[in-house]
């Protein structure tokens, strides 16, 4: 699979993910090596010295097409409201291999959908059982939150006894939203909020801790509506609940909206102009009257790089003083 | 860190210290994790029953405070059984005579006795460590929020020179910061002793280069730490602060004195996304933007440099923290001018700022993010620090010896109080507050023993006080051998139980960061919850 991905070959793929153990639960990807009789799933079969694959022959197209039959035969296709349209693989592949109905028609199992905890829904009608988020979050986050349940056709991933995720070790990492490849783990808060071609992904980095995981907002209509993963950082996807869940306070109605002055111990709107007018008047008069070491200023370790080199050099050049340092020695 | 986090995955052996990595960095946590299913093996020294205990081969659940006796300790060993790296420390390192001696007095047995740990565990824990290929040292706040925390600081770093453990892929000590960009704000000089990258204000070249480069006459001594601001600010030797996104009121140390000192100032300007406990006692109070309103960089603890991205457009008048600036300096007559925003402001700074100077915001898109020193524009970064020797010539040994902790409980206050974090809410709560983690966790919980809430008479979920000298909270409870007896567990994310009342401001000496960890307290129950006739109610029903 990796050797395919640096060539430039695509191989689909629902259940293969690099920062995981692989189970070739899917068998989407399986080719056809010269020489062997079956066909190899891509994701567990090392390349080897001369070997010759071909990843997209009859017969390799014609196994593919069976498998997504197989999977839609059992899945909650009504795709016109889905969270995901458009930006799932198993439309994606159905369409690439013109897989646009299935013979296997029996009965749909519906499940209800989860809806309980604060920040996703899980809804199992949906599930393609990929594995992916049992082994994420086996093998990342070490929560164990999720396995198989049931055998053959009545097969449901899910947490151990079907809990509600609470009842469990799960920490709300929402790792398990981001690898799901269908749209069984959905985060809330996108719920009905737009289609995703509509949504515009903005790459940036977490506010919260200092591990300083990359993540992308997504944005609709000049509001964040949710986050989704970026690999482009040393955290390679992985979030925990603060970065993935923790942004709501950007849209707080607390949000401090204009300056503001207390007169008579009341504090009362004014505009930028006067403000700074105000304080510049006042630390002019204190730096006239007593000097520079009668300032300090705190700088934040939640502003960037920029913004405290330019707080220090405003201490030191416009306020003359060196008492300056940030609260986060802690 | 002087190694990149993603190293963890490579080295042999990890030893954690002070550090609930699994709640405060996650994702680093992940990693240790993930290295321990690997095969690797980690050593834990944590008062408290923290997650990774589950994980670790040895636990050393050593007091609060006897850091350096548990690190010498181990030193004490690797020296005894000759486990150490003779051949690294004589060509790179130095004070090793002066170091000999001290870990010498640190027996087993004597740490055993200051620590409470068991000597055998100490024995074996030196050799996981000291025998490892590769070995890394995590720590965080647990480690340098006491009074002797510099110290501590430099009994981690002994022990990771004594056995050759820097300088490698895979090897090092790796200081986890505790809020996003606290690497970036110590980068970029928000600090009274030094100008960005490090160089001091004591220096007479350095100071003479920034009064060329900025064209104004710079102070000559320098400034305050914030701990000595608050000091200052209450003896009215300061008049004016300006603070920029922080909440001192409830992240420092002796929370009633911070607000004394902040109401005693002439003039307190405050600039931030929202009213804080600290913005409620300013004059004037300036509105600024969240991360997602503006362009510019944060450096996380492994020093990479990272693109932060405008996302949306402010819908207030608040403006970024950086325009702020700007415009107050012209109000007072000097010349800024930066219209070409984050972008151009970088490049001043990597001007001024070798270990910055070869970073531009165009190579950031580029590139993605760079480790410092990245000196100029065709260096690649640095992952690990220290390949080719240190810094300074020599890695230094530091002879360090355990001091008990300023305040130590007695009868009148007879439990140890040490604070931390949680998962689920961050730093002063004022962001995590606002968003759905509050669902999760919305009031504090402190930690108990069992034995502790039975002398007490404390019931998991009571409300009860938390007294120290310096002032008094009610908290609710849970009774847990998380913590060991004797000791009570608190965090500082609830203004509604703003725990930094009861803490020290006795700063260490060096670093002068305060000791929040440790403090002693009394505890006493106000409120049963629910009643107790009705919980034994329950209990019949149980019963029956
Ligand atoms: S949110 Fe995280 S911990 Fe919870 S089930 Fe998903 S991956 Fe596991
Ligand atoms: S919930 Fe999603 S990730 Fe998990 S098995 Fe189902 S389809 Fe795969
Ligand atoms: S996602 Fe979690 S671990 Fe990553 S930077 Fe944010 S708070 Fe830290
Ligand atoms: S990707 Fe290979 S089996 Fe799923």
């Amino acid at each position: 699979m990796k050797a395919a991905e640096e060539n430039g070959i695509d191989i689909p793929t629902l259940c293969y993910d690099e920062r995981l153990t692989v189970t070739g639960a899917c068998r989407m990807c399986v080719v056809e090596v010269k020489g062997a009789r079956k066909l190899m799933a891509a994701c567990a079969t090392p390349v080897s010295d001369g070997m010759e694959v071909l990843t997209e022959s009859d017969r390799v197209v014609e196994a593919r097409r069976e498998i997504l039959r197989l999977l839609i035969a059992n899945h909650d296709l009504r795709c016109l409201t889905c969270e995901r349209n458009g930006d799932c693989r198993l439309q994606d592949y159905c369409y690439r291999y013109k897989v646009e109905d299935t013979p296997y028609k029996g009965a749909v199992i519906e499940y209800p959908v989860d809806t309980d905890n604060p920040f996703f829904i899980r809804d199992y009608s949906k599930c393609i059982r990929c594995g992916k988020c049992v082994t994420l979050c086996a093998e990342i986050n070490g929560a164990h939150v999720y396995d198989f349940m049931h055998r053959g056709f009545d097969t449901k991933v899910t947490s151990a006894y079907d809990d509600t995720l609470q009842e469990t070790t799960c920490t709300f990492c929402g790792m398990c939203i981001n690898v799901c490849p269908v749209a069984a783990l959905v985060e809330k808060s996108t719920l009905w909020e737009g289609r995703p071609w509509e949504v515009k992904k903005v790459t940036t980095t977490c506010p919260y801790c200092g591990v300083g995981c990359q993540l992308k907002l997504k944005v609709k209509d000049n509001r964040i509506i949710g986050v989704t993963a970026d690999r482009s950082g040393s955290n390679l996807g992985d979030l925990c609940g603060k970065g993935q869940f923790g942004w709501a306070y950007v849209h707080s109605p607390d949000r401090l909206t204009g300056p503001l002055i207390k007169r008579n111990s009341a504090f009362v709107k004014v505009s930028w102009e006067e403000a700074l007018n105000y304080v510049a008047a006042r630390f002019t008069d204190i730096l006239n009257r007593r000097g520079g070491q009668a300032f300090a200023g705190l700088s934040s370790a939640k502003a960037t790089n920029e913004e405290n080199y330019l707080f220090q050099k405003f201490m030191r050049t416009v306020l003359q003083t060196n008492n300056v340092d940030h609260c986060a020695r802690l | 860190m002087t190694n990149s986090i993603n190293e963890i995955l490579e080295t042999d052996v990890i030893l954690v210290i002070g550090s609930n990595t699994t709640e405060a960095h996650p994702v680093t946590g992940y990693r240790i994790k993930q290295a321990v299913r690997n095969g690797k093996q980690l050593i834990v020294a944590d008062p408290r029953r923290i997650e990774l205990v589950k994980y670790a081969d040895i636990w050393l659940r050593h007091r609060p405070g006897t850091d350096i006796a548990l690190l010498n300790g181990l030193a004490h060993v690797i020296l005894r059984d000759d486990l150490w790296d003779k051949e690294f420390v004589a060509e790179r390192c130095e004070g090793f005579e002066e170091f000999e001696k001290t870990a010498a007095k640190y027996t087993p047995e004597r740490v055993a006795e200051i620590t409470g740990v068991d000597a055998e565990l100490i024995e074996q824990a030196a050799h996981l460590y000291g025998e490892a290929e590769k070995a890394t040292i995590i720590y965080a706040m647990g480690i340098t929020q006491h009074t002797s925390g510099t110290h501590n600081v430099m009994a981690v770093a002994n022990l990771a020179i004594l056995t050759g453990n820097v300088g490698r892929r895979g090897t090092g000590v790796a200081p986890l910061r505790g809020q996003n960009n606290v690497q970036g704000a110590c980068d970029m000089g928000c600090l009274p002793n030094y100008y960005p990258s490090y160089q001091p204000v004591e220096d007479p070249a350095a100071r003479s280069k920034f009064e060329r480069f900025w064209q104004v006459k710079l102070p000559e001594k320098p400034g305050l730490t914030v701990t000595e601001m608050t000091d200052a600010a209450r003896r009215g030797k300061l008049k004016c602060m300006y603070i920029m996104g922080e909440n001192p009121v409830l992240s420092d140390p002796d929370g009633n004195h911070v607000v004394e000192a902040l109401q005693n100032l002439e003039f307190l300007v405050v600039q931030d996304i929202f009213l804080t406990e600290t913005a409620q006692l300013a004059e004037v109070v300036l509105p600024a933007v969240t991360f997602a309103e503006k362009d510019g960089t944060f450096t996380n603890t492994e020093r990479r440099i990272q693109m932060v991205r405008k996302a949306i457009d402010t819908e207030s008048k608040a403006k970024p923290d950086w325009q702020i600036i700007t415009e107050l300096a012209q109000k007072m007559g000097h010349p800024w001018q930066y219209p070409g925003g984050p972008a151009q402001i970088m490049g001043e700074i990597a001007q001024c700022a070798p270990l910055y100077g070869g970073i531009s915001h165009q190579r950031l898109e580029q590139e993605g993010g760079l480790h410092w020193p990245c000196p100029t524009p065709s260096h690649p970064g640095t992952l690990y620090l220290h390949a080719d020797g240190f810094a300074r010539g020599k890695g230094r040994f530091h002879s360090v010896e355990y001091l008990p902790p300023a305040e130590e409980p007695d009868e009148e206050y007879p439990l140890i109080l040490t604070t931390g974090r949680t998962l689920y809410q961050f730093h002063t709560g004022t962001m995590s507050r606002r968003s759905r983690l509050e669902e999760l966790r919305s009031e504090e919980l402190a930690m108990i023993h069992p034995k502790d809430a039975e002398i007490y008479g404390i019931r998991d979920k009571d409300t009860i006080s938390v007294e120290s000298r310096r002032g008094k909270v009610t908290t609710k409870v849970q009774v847990t051998d998380q913590v060991p007896p004797g000791i009570v567990f608190m965090t500082f994310h609830f203004k509604e139980t703003p725990t930094n009342v009861l803490t020290i401001a006795s700063t260490d000496p060096v670093c002068r960061i305060p000791e929040l960890k440790v403090c002693a307290v009394r505890v006493e129950k106000i409120i049963s919850n629910p009643p107790v006739d009705e919980r034994d109610n329950y209990v019949g029903v149980y019963k029956q």
